[in-house]
């Protein structure tokens, strides 16, 4: 590995766990859209910022499309309030015009300048490495390292200041109004954070991606877990899988870095949705098809339990009354006759089914519940 | 250019013809079927349809080497039902939530299309040159082929919708009772979002991947302002629609480097702002102004019964009340002396001295009646 792959992936990984981290939160308070919304309008902040202070690197560029960001939020709130429209309506209409009307900005007037929409919206890591950031006549690494890192730290100190105002209002808002934390302003704070890290991401992956980096890693470490703990260290942990797979991926097929690291995102949630513990939908096929042949086995039981000893007994009990009687089709009643036999439950005597006392004490539970 | 020139340009040249010509076509059945989506809370699944259609545009493009609109829309509309019938599935089968199944799918499914429009392009074939207007979308590359191929499919939606109307309206309004009628609920779901799915992509070369859900949402809650009736919301919807995207096609194509699709975009907020603001019943402005005049008629009948409390503890009629008591007792409501001068119009009070102000017998009879309704009224 050179130098700058490693810069790349140091980057690509702290984008992803700044995004991770308030991801979470948006997830869980259903806000997830709203990371689209504010990663598009951001750039008609970078875009005025930029005809203000001429100067791409400036920090103050990222203080006016953080407030962009924050102003994208109160204005879907503002047209949410008015009751005229629905909230996911106003976010699909105050977010589309905003980020058109940075976009005609920039190709109308920024067409010469290194500030086009193309790079805007898709991101380009590869040229990272590049930009230098220079201290006193001494190369101490890029830029765009030390803008994520500090990005980075301001999300955990953000998260770790505010742990149980953040938890309680987002599963409990009403709680946490009560007891005097202001939703509110937890609210805003978390959307100032989602704003900056979407600032600073743009630069690195572009604004789709921030969503994918958002909205994807914490969604996968949400069918893993049930703790707000461990959904936030999951999430960043998988961020930065799919970060550096994704860079290995795009390096392999020279492609979009950016867009490799989103489809590694959406890779690894499919993996997790077919094959997750408990929830996934392999297990959760197993877990059905298990339980269809033990109510049947507990059916075959308490059937065979209520005719024992009584007249009739030798039809009611025989193999070939099971079709009829529990409308089992052949198939399925032979292999559940053997899944009970396995078992211990029943014995065969020709084709009379005869229950063990074992099978007797499963059918008495069975009838009790 | 004046707009008499623009419209004589408008009709004097091909291109802008053709261009003005798709763009209503297209806005035309986005505001018709987005009326749907935004009654259904779906306003969103427009950006995650549209955005999952650019790997289908890509694949299209990779796999027949054709760049005609018509494969690569197949290709767009293959990948943006793909992308719904996901978000369907995850919401169905997990506990995502659908915010969040729509975003991850949306982000998902654009990051895999630009790894293949940068596969594309470092191809050796070096023809894939304009998949990137897929992007912001460019009306000017809108050929007589293009326009035909939206007339089409346009004219299947729209035709599917009048056809199965009554069914979508119930769906849309009443999916229970539209099951326990026996309607397959399910299915006329799937059929909406599919026709929601053609439209979108035929939007996609025109106003690009990226804004095409403001085509769907706008002009429909722009129409949804104007009206309660279904009927009428689409029919203004799809009015709408064709406005924003003839005025944005031809502003963007009267200069250069304005892009289509940000400008289609800015008519058609434009819309959404006049109607939000100016539409009868349920505009803003109108609201603004019943509580203004509700607020003055409340200022001036107290006013009013303030004169009346005071001339009911001084026993001759006609004694004047300083301003200032009154402003007093209007608790800082403020609206005092305008309320004097309306009632001093109507004959109900008089200026007795500088500041003093006291009833007429015909201002002494109106507060009475006031004060006994006042009373009655629970």
């Amino acid at each position: 590995m050179t130098a700058p792959q490693i810069e790349i992936q140091l980057i690509a990984s702290a984008v992803a766990v700044s995004c991770a981290l308030p991801g979470c939160f948006l997830i869980l308070r259903r806000m997830a859209m709203m990371s689209d919304a504010i990663s598009h309008s951001i750039l008609v902040g970078i875009a005025v910022g930029f005809f203000l202070i001429r100067d791409l690197a400036s920090p103050l560029l990222v203080l006016s499309a953080a407030l962009t960001g924050v102003l994208t939020v109160s204005l879907v709130e503002l047209l949410t309030r008015t009751k005229r429209v629905r909230e996911d309506a106003a976010i699909g209409l105050i977010f589309p015009a905003l980020f058109s009307i940075g976009v005609i900005l920039i190709s109308r007037y920024a067409g010469d300048v290194h500030l086009d929409v193309d790079a805007v919206l898709l991101g380009e890591l590869a040229f990272a490495p590049f930009n230098r950031l220079v201290v006193l006549g001494v190369d101490i690494g890029p830029k765009g390292l030390y803008l994520m890192a500090g990005i980075l730290l301001l999300n955990l100190l953000f998260i770790l200041a505010f742990y149980k105002e953040l938890k309680l209002a987002t599963f409990d808002a009403g709680l946490a109004g009560a007891l005097g934390f202001s939703p509110v302003a937890i609210h805003y704070g978390l959307m100032t954070i989602v704003s900056i890290t979407a600032v600073g991401a743009f630069d690195a992956v572009g604004s789709v991606l921030v969503v994918a980096l958002m909205i994807a890693p914490p969604a996968t470490a949400y069918l893993i877990t049930d703790r707000l703990s461990s959904l936030l260290a999951a999430s960043s942990l998988i961020g930065v899988i799919c970060a550096v797979s994704g860079y290995w991926v795009a390096h392999a097929l020279d492609v979009s870095i950016a867009g490799s690291m989103a489809s590694m995102t959406g890779v690894f949630f499919v993996a997790t949705f077919l094959a997750a513990p408990d929830r996934g939908l392999v297990s959760i096929v197993l877990r059905r098809a298990r339980q269809r042949v033990e109510f049947a086995q507990t059916m075959l039981l308490v059937h065979l339990y209520n005719h024992e000893g009584l007249p009739g007994v030798e039809r009611e009990n025989h193999m070939d009354h099971l079709g009829e009687h529990l409308r089992w089709e052949p198939d399925f009643a032979g292999r559940i006759v053997g899944a009970a036999e396995r078992k211990g439950s029943i014995s065969r005597d020709g084709a009379l089914l005869l229950l063990t006392e074992r099978g007797r004490e499963t059918a008495r539970q069975a009838m009790v519940m | 250019m004046g707009i008499p020139g623009f419209v004589q340009t408008l009709f004097a040249d091909y291109t802008l013809r053709q261009v003005a010509l798709g763009a209503a076509m297209l806005g035309i059945v986005n505001g018709v079927l987005g009326s749907f989506a935004v009654l259904r809370k779906q306003s969103l699944l427009g950006d995650g349809i549209s955005h999952a259609a650019l790997p289908g545009i890509a694949l299209a493009f990779l796999l027949t080497g054709s760049k005609s609109s018509l494969t690569l829309l197949l290709g767009a509309a293959a990948a943006g039902w793909v992308g719904t019938l996901l978000i369907m599935s995850i919401v169905n089968h997990t506990r995502v939530k659908y915010d969040s199944a729509l975003g991850l799918v949306l982000s998902v499914f654009f990051g895999f299309g630009l790894v293949l429009l940068t596969y594309i392009q470092k191809l050796p074939v070096a023809t894939q040159a304009g998949l990137d207007k897929f992007l912001f979308g460019q009306a000017a590359t809108l050929l007589r082929k293009d326009v035909a191929t939206i007339a089409v499919l346009g004219g299947i939606v729209v035709a599917f919708l009048l056809v199965f109307w009554k069914e979508f309206k119930l769906v849309s309004f009443d999916p229970d009772f539209a099951f326990s009628l026996g309607y397959p609920v399910r299915a006329l779901d799937v059929l909406l979002t599919t026709l929601l799915v053609i439209a979108i992509v035929i939007g996609l070369q025109t106003v690009g991947v990226v804004l095409m859900s403001a085509m769907v949402v706008a002009p429909a809650a722009a129409a949804r302002q104007w009206t309660d009736r279904l009927g009428v919301m689409v029919a203004v919807s799809g009015i709408f629609g064709a406005l924003a995207g003839v005025g944005g096609a031809l502003v963007s194509s009267s200069a250069s480097r304005i892009p289509t699709g940000p400008t289609i975009v800015l008519c058609a907020s434009a819309v959404v702002l006049f109607s939000l603001l100016l539409a009868p019943n349920r505009g803003l402005a109108w609201g603004y102004f019943r509580e203004q005049i509700n607020r003055r008629q409340l200022q001036t009948e107290a006013v009013l019964g303030d004169l009346y409390i005071l001339a009911r503890q001084h026993r001759e009629a006609g004694h004047g009340h300083p301003v200032e008591v009154l402003r007093t007792m209007a608790h800082g409501h403020g609206g005092v002396d305008r309320s004097l001068k309306v009632l001093q119009e109507r004959g109900l009070v008089e200026e007795t001295g500088p500041g003093e102000w006291a009833l007429t017998p015909p201002g002494m009879e109106e507060a009475g009646r006031l004060s006994r309704q006042w009373r009655e009224t629970p």
